[in-house]
């Protein structure tokens, strides 16, 4: 790994520790209400000021720093499970079933994403899981067509070959040779992709579709803030800072493993 | 071409049945009744039975499909559930604007990101290129909805040069434009810089080189040309982000179009709304496709159109 993509590892990992070990850091609670110190500017008792609730902007930020970065890392994972298997299926079996597939593949990219996970999250209660199943409803797509490729050029070579005459069954040939082959690529495209779960996550807090108040996420402190922009920017200034910073080092860091590990050559266009 | 054309014309047919089919089921299936919605979860029983019969939602979902394919035949898209009026007035209406604001940042990330991407692989390595990756990496990690407001903010607010919201004239469409083209841009910036290089590594290149062609004949002719098409697919692919960030942007400005009607309709379970946004967005993601198919006939002599391509 490069050095860029190890400073950004490092800076998602401290703001990760920071975020999970807030309360013993901040002296203030995410959620309590205030109302002896409304709209405080940035100061030394406050550092990035409190918002409308008189509620600790740092403890806010840090608190939603959890949600956002688990749920978009959970997301993402989640979709590489799902484009795991459809991948696999439809690479191995070909055919019909590679035709079923691949069509709902080219069906969910066509469509702009975040009016899909719009779609798809309004169908269930809001909340941190309705944003989980709506990022990897729409995110598994282009797991899926990554995997069936490599798959493809997998099933022509010798050693499957020799498992199908040895006579190892298709669940076997599929979940003890294909598999695991596919695990590093499949790591690599979720590192890829990681940059743009937090922003589609954050998009959709910001919309009202995730964790709902008072929990704090980035997204949804920007839109119930945002009303007080000119009086109080800097309620609506660090969760943005913070939602920028994250996808930038996981864009960076992205950006790494895709030199390193030239996913490129398995002929998908990301 | 005439049978490419015949030919994409009946899969289009075919994928908005598809999709019609598809969310209509997904809408009508699932919990959460626009009837309450309309009415108030504590309305009577009554109301609830007349308008449930009003809006046709007591009959079994094919009948409703079929209803409302035979409405889409004739034209039509059917009526809001909240405004009661007809859905395809109001896109009609709507269109026009997003289509604006698409085009504004159009104009302003397609020059600026090709020119950054070009200059950015004629200076490989070195400080420029470093400077324009690294901002280009940044504009695609800030959210739409954070960079609007800080513009939103500094333009309109303090500086008082803009309106800060609303529909209307250039001046109000200024900030939206230029929110919704920084992800346009900084993709386009790094598709223009990577294939830029691809082509300056051909050997076709070295053959102008050594033919003593000057350094600025060989950039515009040679390379321009030749990386021209991976750029045109992008700016034609990037049509569905612009798509996504009007949902965004048009929420932060005010801005009448479509992604905020679509988000309106969205969160209010309004489904002929829901239903006629998707054909819509469906319908221009489709065009768009096409066009840039028929653009590759003209400037790449190579590509040829027999529909069975692709």
């Amino acid at each position: 790994m490069g050095l860029t993509g190890k400073i950004s590892a490092g800076i998602i990992a401290t703001i990760f520790f920071l975020s999970l070990f807030s309360s013993f850091i901040i002296p203030y609670d995410p959620e309590t209400i205030e109302l002896d110190s409304l709209r405080q500017p940035p100061s030394l008792k406050h550092p990035l000021g409190t918002d409308n609730k008189g509620r600790d902007i740092l403890a806010r930020v840090l608190y939603g720093g959890k949600i956002s970065i688990s749920v978009s890392v959970f997301a993402a994972f989640l979709s590489m499970g799902i484009g795991l298997l459809i991948g696999l299926l439809s690479g191995y079996f070909g055919g019909k079933t590679d035709m079923f597939f691949m069509s709902l593949v080219d069906l969910v990219l066509s469509f702009p994403a975040l009016l899909l996970a719009v779609g798809v999250s309004v169908i269930f209660p809001p909340g941190i899981y309705t944003v989980m199943i709506a990022l990897s409803s729409v995110g598994w797509a282009s797991f899926a067509r990554l995997i069936r490729g490599h798959v493809l050029t997998l099933r022509e070579s010798s050693f499957i070959e020799a498992a199908k005459a040895v006579g190892c069954s298709h669940a076997r040939i599929l979940s003890v040779h294909l598999f695991p082959q596919c695990i590093p690529i499949a790591f690599v495209m979720t590192g890829l992709k990681l940059g743009g779960y937090i922003l589609t996550e954050a998009a959709l807090s910001f919309l009202g579709l995730g964790a709902q108040p008072p929990t704090a996420t980035w997204g949804s402190m920007i839109s119930a803030n945002r009303v007080f922009i000119s009086s109080a920017p800097w309620m609506v200034f660090s969760p943005g800072v913070m939602i920028a910073i994250t996808a930038l080092c996981f864009n960076l860091l992205g950006d790494d493993l895709r030199e390193k590990y030239d996913i490129e050559k398995y002929s998908i266009r990301l | 071409m005439k049978i490419y054309v015949i030919k994409k014309i009946a899969l289009l047919i075919l994928l908005l049945f598809g999709i019609t089919l598809i969310t209509f089921t997904l809408t009508k299936a699932l919990p959460g009744d626009p009837v309450y919605n309309m009415v108030g979860e504590r309305s009577s029983p009554e109301i609830i039975e007349k308008i449930r019969k009003e809006i046709g939602a007591d009959k079994g979902i094919m009948r409703q499909y079929i209803g409302y394919v035979s409405l889409l035949a004739k034209g039509e898209m059917g009526r809001s559930y909240h405004t009661n009026r007809k859905v395809l007035d109001d896109i009609i209406m709507k269109f026009p604007n997003t289509l604006k604001l698409a085009a504004g940042a159009m104009l302003i990330a397609v020059p600026f990101g090709v020119l950054f991407g070009f200059i950015s692989a004629l200076k490989k390595n070195m400080m420029i290129d470093r400077f324009i990756t690294g901002m280009s990496i940044a504009g695609l990690s800030i959210p739409v909805f954070w960079s609007g407001l800080m513009l939103m903010l500094f333009f309109s607010l303090k500086l008082k040069l803009l309106p800060p919201s609303g529909t209307g004239d250039i001046s109000y469409l200024l900030l939206p434009s230029i929110t919704l083209s920084l992800p346009a841009m900084a993709t386009l910036v790094r598709v223009t810089r990577v294939t830029v290089l691809d082509v300056m590594n051909m050997p076709f290149i070295k053959t102008a080189r050594a033919k003593g062609i000057s350094e600025r004949s060989l950039n515009m002719i040679h390379i321009m040309k030749n990386a021209l098409i991976p750029i045109i697919t992008v700016i034609g692919l990037e049509f569905g982000s612009y798509l996504n960030g009007a949902v965004l942007t048009e929420t932060i400005f005010g801005w009448d179009g479509i992604g905020r009607f679509t988000m309106e309709g969205i969160i209010k379970r309004d489904y002929p709304v829901i239903m006629g946004c998707i054909i819509v967005g469906t319908l221009v993601v489709v065009l768009i496709n096409f066009l840039v198919d028929i653009i590759y006939h003209y400037i790449d002599p190579r590509v040829r159109i027999h529909g069975t391509d692709r």
